[in-house]
């Protein structure tokens, strides 16, 4: 055999590996359903939950609680198939979470709350400013 | 009123440069193909013409965009969007690149620059060349061609000249079309910065050049001259790799002083994105220099440099299309060219690949295999290490693209990046990193063809003694003690010592070709500067009072957070802080002026003095001077007493800044020979916030007589009749008193000055409040029968601020590291360079 045949091999083993640790290492997006079972089984990883906040009638998102100091805030947050969950959030409330349709929060559960690392949001439009003010 | 004009040119430029673009690339394309002299002649000169047409609209764009602006057009949606009308002069640029449109833009003005050396520079190569830059431009111009296909009902780009009527629906657009707002929105104040005046053009003239070689590569193949690309297009490899890597570093460094996670490198995909092209082109530089010493590689280096390319279009995809969506924080706002963008990607992926193709049998290749004892065989394999470095990053980055593939398919895609980004690159890259100093040091000790193994013992072994004895040294004082860093650290302490020695060498024989040698000293620094800054960044605003600072905050945040209450020092590592007050910055003076001392006025970022300041002993401001500030930043000045008594003082900033969520704090940062002390505000009374007083308490005194509030010692000193009155109007019967009430503080005395008025008969009470003890005094009455004021108090909390301190060893030897990797670059350039121009001169390329 030759040499830059061997090369060749290592070199599509290394790939092969990164590739399969990679599968390994990565996050995964499950339900808060699935999130409560892993941290029961001692899996604290933290995974990704997508979701939205419920809204009432009027289109209103009630369950936000921020903490005395607004430093943090806890929220409720319905997952995909519905299950609705408190998580808490050790950062200041961001300016567009209550406009955002969809809500991802990176974390894992700690006891009964779910306690998010991150959190990113998807807003209808990305723009900071939906409309203008007139102001002459 | 609505300047259409301006952006009729504009948006006419535009056209004018997309259509350019594209008669250039037939024309260049024509020169090339034609056998015929004459004709080919004539083609070229037409395309170098529609290709100066080109770059005349081009700047043109650029050129209406400014004006729209710079003079405040804020009708158009750009400059409303990305500018106010306080942004100053300088910042202005910066608008620019806020918005997506001004990038692309950007990025084609620095093409339409070096198209035009190109062109200057080359004869042979002008035409194929040019015919990939020119359809290169062609894309980048659709993309802010904003054009509308009829019929097809397809927008084709996104235009910077739309008109905000036409992007945004608003009400008051109905009524009256023609309105144009005041101000516009302002650029974000994170990019106010001047590291975001130079960081983008920096690393879009990386970008940018990266065609370069990618088009000599093609030129190459196009024109089956497959040996003589390389030596135009290593100079210029070698540039794009140290403007790619200036600019990368630039990033971090701005993330650095600027964000506060405490670090200059977060592993986020537009990180990413530029990483793993940079990494590869650096891996096609190796290999076109294994190629022009010993006539091997040379399928390598074609593979690589397409891949370079290819890379940047991908990277540019991933940040622009908003197929990151989920996984970034900061990537551009989607504008619906995720289309345009992936027609851009696989053209030129799929061009470049039939081509190589078509052409990979007639590559030439050598008979025979490198020896294993030759220089050539182990920069290949240091090449082949960079690969799967850029590899390793390249996988998790596109997991969002492989979900939205498996998606596209009607699989469900649920894999998401690794949840700790910087944990899990790290533990792979730092091995990397190992594997590229050592090659990098050994590397250099091979001969090129074949060296004896003896003679490689005998040059080697002097070196790895010294890195030993080194690295001993160092593991010791700094108490080194995980494997892996050991392991970099003596990787890297190799690297250095080895290529010193073969700098050495070479300083006294022939020092043009140093650059190499420089470049990996600069490499090995830079590793040994991230393990230590990194690795070995220390938390040192350790709370040990035993209090929690808040219950709701994890155990984490109470332990390694301080609580400063105004003037009340405490100890930290072997400082003692004292948090000294809120303050803000005069941006005319460029000092930090105590908010006690300034009154605000109906304009945010227009405030008065309230008395007179001064900095360092000498006078700045008069009472009632005008102060020009940035509302949105408070400062808050921190004094750091050394164990030699020693005083400095650190203003770790807060911005209020909407679009980023709120809050941001900045740190500030002491900058040491061998260690950065790095402070950020973790928590502060909000801004914006409205604060809560407690019940009132009554005084009743007299002038001279001390009461106490909040603990503090208080007087009256004087008290008068006002003959007028700020904001209110005073007839004769009207009468307004003002009570001067000195507060004496920790560290200076306060004073406050409450109004008692009577007008028209009714009392009306003006309160004064000392911001920094949390006071806030009202006159209540005054009893003239017996000499007595009432004064009413009453309080809050005094002024805090949570603190979290980190101590960053050796991050200078990073910076120092990035400076000696430049000057290597800038050495091999010259070399690279000279060689070309010798073959340009005698007729040859």
């Amino acid at each position: 055999m030759k040499r830059s045949h061997i090369i060749g091999i290592v070199l599509i083993a290394a790939a092969i590996a990164i590739i399969i640790s990679t599968a390994g290492d990565a996050s995964s997006y499950v339900t808060f359903g699935e999130a409560y079972e892993m941290s029961k089984n001692g899996d604290s990883n933290s995974i990704h939950v997508v979701g939205e906040l419920p809204k009432n009638e009027n289109g209103e998102v009630l369950q936000i609680y921020p903490s005395a100091d607004k430093l943090s805030f806890r929220f409720v947050m319905s997952d995909e198939k519905g299950k609705q969950q408190e998580v808490f959030y050790n950062e200041p409330m961001p300016s567009d979470f209550k406009r955002s349709e969809k809500v991802v929060v990176i974390g894992s559960y700690q006891g009964e709350l779910f306690v998010a690392d991150k959190i990113l949001m998807k807003c209808p439009s990305k723009y900071q400013e939906t409309t203008v003010n007139a102001k002459m | 009123m609505i300047h259409e004009f301006i952006g009729d040119l504009g948006h006419t430029f535009v056209i004018v440069a997309f259509i350019s673009a594209i008669y250039a690339a037939f024309c260049f394309y024509k020169a090339t193909v034609k056998k015929d002299l004459e004709t080919a002649t004539q083609w070229k000169l037409n395309g170098r013409m529609a290709f100066y047409i080109h770059a005349v609209a081009v700047f043109g764009i650029i050129f209406s965009l400014f004006f729209i602006i710079y003079n405040h057009y804020f009708e158009y949606h750009y400059a409303w969007s990305h500018s106010s009308r306080t942004l100053p002069t300088h910042y202005m640029i910066s608008c620019f690149w806020e918005g997506q449109e001004g990038s692309f833009l950007l990025w084609m003005f620095w093409h339409a620059i070096l198209g035009i050396i190109i062109i200057f520079t080359n004869k042979y190569w002008e035409a194929p060349m040019m015919t990939v830059f020119a359809t290169v431009q062609a894309f980048l111009a659709s993309m802010i061609l904003g054009v509308v296909i009829p019929g097809l009902e397809l927008k084709l780009g996104s235009s910077p000249f739309i008109l905000l009527r036409d992007a945004i629906s608003a009400p008051i657009f109905d009524s009256q079309p023609n309105f144009v707002p005041t101000d516009g929105t302002g650029l974000n104040p994170l990019l106010q910065n001047y590291w975001m005046v130079i960081h983008p053009p920096t690393l879009f003239l990386g970008f940018a050049t990266t065609v370069i070689p990618f088009a000599y590569c093609i030129a190459g193949l196009w024109q089956k001259k497959y040996r003589d690309w390389i030596r135009p297009a290593l100079p210029w490899a070698l540039f794009s790799a140290a403007i790619l890597g200036i600019g990368i570093l630039m990033g971090a460094y701005w993330a650095y002083e600027t964000l506060n996670f405490g670090g200059y490198w977060n592993w986020d995909p537009v990180e990413n994105a530029v990483y793993v092209p940079w990494l590869i082109l650096v891996a096609a530089i190796h290999t076109m220099i294994i190629y022009r010493n010993s006539s091997t590689a040379l399928k390598s280096s074609v593979v690589l440099i397409i891949t370079s390319f290819v890379l940047i279009l991908y990277s540019t995809f991933l940040t622009r299309s908003g197929v990151l969506g989920n996984a970034s924080v900061h990537s551009f706002t989607d504008l619906g060219l995720s289309g345009q963008l992936l027609i851009y990607l696989l053209f030129f992926t799929v061009g470049a690949v039939i081509l190589t193709i078509k052409r990979w049998k007639d590559i030439p290749t050598s008979e025979k295999e490198a020896e294993t004892y030759s220089r050539e065989f182990w920069i290949f394999i240091g090449a082949l290490s960079l690969c799967l470095m850029g590899f390793q990053v390249l996988i998790p980055t596109s997991i969002p693209v492989f979900n939205s593939i498996v998606e596209m398919f009607g699989g469900v895609g649920n894999l998401a990046p690794p949840a700790n980004q910087i944990e899990y690159y790290s533990k792979f890259q730092l091995w990397f990193g190992v594997l590229i100093a050592i090659l990098s040091g050994v590397g250099q000790y091979f001969w090129w063809k074949k060296i004896e193994l003896k003679q490689l013992k005998n040059s080697l072994s002097g070196p790895l003694v010294l890195t030993l004895i080194i690295s001993a040294i160092i593991i010791l004082l700094a108490n080194v003690a995980k494997p892996s860093y050991i392991a970099l650290l003596v990787a890297g302490v190799f690297t250095i010592v080895a290529n010193l020695k073969i700098l050495i060498g070479l300083l006294k024989t022939s020092p043009k070709l140093s650059g190499g040698a420089i470049t990996h000293i600069g490499i090995g620094l830079v590793l040994i500067g991230v393990l230590f800054s990194s690795g070995y960044s220390k938390v040192v605003s350790l709370n040990n009072t035993g209090m929690l600072i808040s219950k709701q905050s994890s155990a984490e945040f109470n332990n390694e957070n301080l609580l400063l209450f105004i003037n009340e020092p405490k100890t930290m590592l072997h400082y003692t802080l004292k948090y000294k007050g809120e303050r803000v910055e005069s941006l005319d003076e460029g000092i930090y002026v105590d908010k006690n001392d300034i009154a605000l006025t109906a304009i945010p970022h227009l405030v008065t003095a309230k008395r007179e300041i001064s900095d360092n002993g000498s006078l700045v401001y008069y009472k009632g001077d005008t102060i020009h500030i940035a509302p949105e930043n408070t400062y808050y000045e921190i004094e750091y007493t050394t164990e030699d008594g020693d005083k400095f003082s650190l203003f770790p900033r807060a911005q209020v800044n909407e679009a980023m969520g709120g809050l941001l704090a900045s740190p500030d940062i002491k900058r040491g020979l061998t260690s950065d002390l790095y402070t950020h505000v973790s928590s502060i009374r909000s801004p914006t916030e409205e604060v809560e007083w407690n019940n009132p308490e009554e005084f009743k005194v007299g002038i001279n007589e001390n009461f106490y509030v909040n603990d503090y010692v208080a007087n009256v000193a004087t008290i008068e009749r006002l003959p007028s009155l700020k904001g209110v109007d005073l007839t004769d019967d009207d009468v307004a008193i003002q009570a001067k009430i000195i507060v004496q503080g920790e560290e200076r005395d306060y004073t406050a000055e409450p109004v008692f008025l009577i007008k028209n008969g009714l009392v009306g009470r003006i309160s004064d409040e000392i911001g920094d003890l949390g006071i806030k005094l009202t006159l209540l009455n005054v009893h003239p029968e017996t000499n007595n004021f009432t004064i009413g108090a009453t309080t809050r909390q005094k002024n805090w601020v949570v603190l979290k301190a980190l101590e960053k060893p050796y991050i200078n030897v990073l910076w120092l590291g990035t400076l000696v990797f430049v000057v290597g670059f800038v050495v091999a350039i010259r070399r690279r360079y000279s060689e070309f121009q010798k073959m340009k001169r005698k007729g040859l390329e």
